[in-house]
């Protein structure tokens, strides 16, 4: 127990930021901002798969159906050595291993965002779209003014649960030498050599803080949005004039 | 490097065997630590059902634990930091003996299990009570029941999650490379190494990723099929 603190002493440093004014920013800043930037590329991309998965031209949907199932299929660290080859060689230079690991999972949880996008537009009733369409909207004004702002809506508890599955997907940036919290935790781990416990506990209790309370946040606010959708004031108002008395 | 495919040099000889094995080892791999994680699943959830306030807080703290902490740090745990907690003799016996193999099997099935026992666990609360108390009215017992009304009809809730948890799970072997075990993205990184087939290679084994992934997927499909049917009847 005592090594524990007087690890977290000597070390706090690394693990919150690496090496960072003398280096690359590492640590548990880098896992932050590594996911974050992920989620931020990523939600745009699977956001055009989900749409091209349920739109009516089949190609598009296939091309997205493929996309998603072959990603879904491979493992995360094969996903990580193909980007570490095949990025190099698309633009013709080196890039240094948070650019490649960014590339990576944004490919990666793209698939997966896709099929959360698309779960949300299915669970939509499908009357949204009609009405939509029936008032003369075309189809991608229809998707954009009516179908996505409300699906958009209902998904936000699976993008935060999406986002934790990135951060803990962000530690196979160790197997590149992306200097993340799980690197930074190695390195403590090589120069101490004789307390792997400690160490490895401080690193386990950092990501479970950050998970936990982003799992917390996701089912916190899956409650606020049931309870909206029990009681809204419009659904509310809508009853309340079909049941009036005609005058 | 080389502008054609040329699969011969990793296909045959001594790598193509290496890739085999890696296979074969992926394959022990997923199935042991399946065997151990459906194990300890049913364990948990019949913990939890026990209904007794130490039994549900301590396999509460066992999911928040796996559920919350990245599957490579736990696998790292098990290798790096659980052994020195045990005595030297062990120590020495588990290195003349593949230990990396043991203890990824150990994190990967432990990790597994936390996901399978909430799956099972949500697949039996989707069914409501009046099941339970229509079939104890009919003069069944706990047991009874269990067996022909609400096990048949949870299984069919929670197989999906089941069959996508499992698929996670053959994924996740690939964890083990970080660990030293010669499973098929180690072998793939060695052959590498060796050949620099580089686009080769990796073909080759994400194709044989895709390949059981996309079973298992298929048959999971088949298998929530019979059970929809079966249940229609």
């Amino acid at each position: 127990m005592l090594d524990f603190f007087s690890i977290i002493q000597q070390n706090w440093l690394l693990f919150l930021v690496g090496q960072y004014p003398n280096g690359p920013l590492g640590g548990i800043a880098c896992t932050l901002l590594l996911s974050l930037l992920a989620m931020l590329f990523a939600i745009p991309v699977g956001l055009l798969l989900g749409m091209a998965r349920v739109s009516p031209w089949r190609w598009l949907s296939y091309f997205a159906a493929a996309w998603v199932y072959v990603l879904r299929g491979i493992p995360l660290v094969m996903v990580v050595f193909w980007t570490y080859f095949c990025v190099p060689l698309l633009l013709g230079r080196n890039v240094d291993g948070f650019t490649t690991m960014l590339c990576t999972l944004v490919v990666y949880e793209s698939a997966y965002i896709a099929e959360i996008v698309r779960a949300g537009i299915q669970a939509l009733p499908s009357g949204q779209y009609e009405a939509a369409r029936a008032m003369g909207m075309s189809y991608l004004k229809a998707f954009r003014l009516i179908v996505l702002p409300q699906a958009l809506y209902n998904m936000l508890p699976s993008m935060i649960s999406q986002l934790v599955s990135i951060i803990k997907d962000s530690t196979l940036g160790y197997v590149i030498n992306v200097q993340e919290l799980t690197f930074a935790a190695n390195q403590v781990n090589n120069q101490l050599l004789t307390k792997p416990f400690a160490v490895f506990a401080i690193v386990a209790l950092s990501y479970y803080i950050i998970c936990f309370s982003l799992t917390w946040l996701a089912s916190h606010v899956e409650q606020r949005i049931a309870r909206k959708r029990l009681n809204s004031p419009s659904a509310g108002a809508a009853k309340a004039a079909l049941l009036a008395p005609k005058p | 490097m080389n502008n054609t495919l040329d699969f011969g040099v990793v296909l045959h000889g001594q790598y193509g065997a290496m890739l085999l094995s890696g296979i074969a080892l992926t394959l022990q791999l997923a199935l042991g630590s399946w065997l151990l994680a459906m194990a300890l699943a049913v364990l948990l959830v019949l913990l939890r059902l026990a209904n007794q306030r130490v039994t549900t807080a301590v396999v509460a703290v066992y999911v928040s634990y796996h559920r919350n902490v990245p599957t490579l740090i736990q696998l790292m745990i098990w290798y790096f930091a659980i052994p020195t907690l045990l005595p030297a003799s062990i120590q020495l016996w588990l290195n003349n003996f593949n230990s990396e193999f043991i203890f990824s099997l150990i994190a990967l099935g432990l990790c597994q299990a936390a996901y399978f026992s909430e799956d099972i666990r949500s697949g039996l609360r989707a069914i409501p009570d009046g099941q339970t108390e229509a079939s104890r009215a009919l003069g069944m017992g706990y047991i009874r029941s269990m067996q022909l009304v609400i096990l048949p009809q949870s299984i069919r809730n929670a197989l999906p999650a089941l069959i996508n948890h499992t698929v996670l799970l053959f994924k996740n072997t690939s964890l083990a490379m970080v660990i030293g075990v010669a499973e098929l993205t180690y072998a793939t990184r060695e052959i590498e190494n060796y050949t620099f087939r580089t686009f080769e290679v990796y073909l080759l084994s994400s194709a044989a990723y895709l390949a059981c992934s996309l079973l298992l997927m298929g048959v999971g499909a088949i298998l929530a099929q019979r059970y929809q049917r079966a249940l229609a009847r």
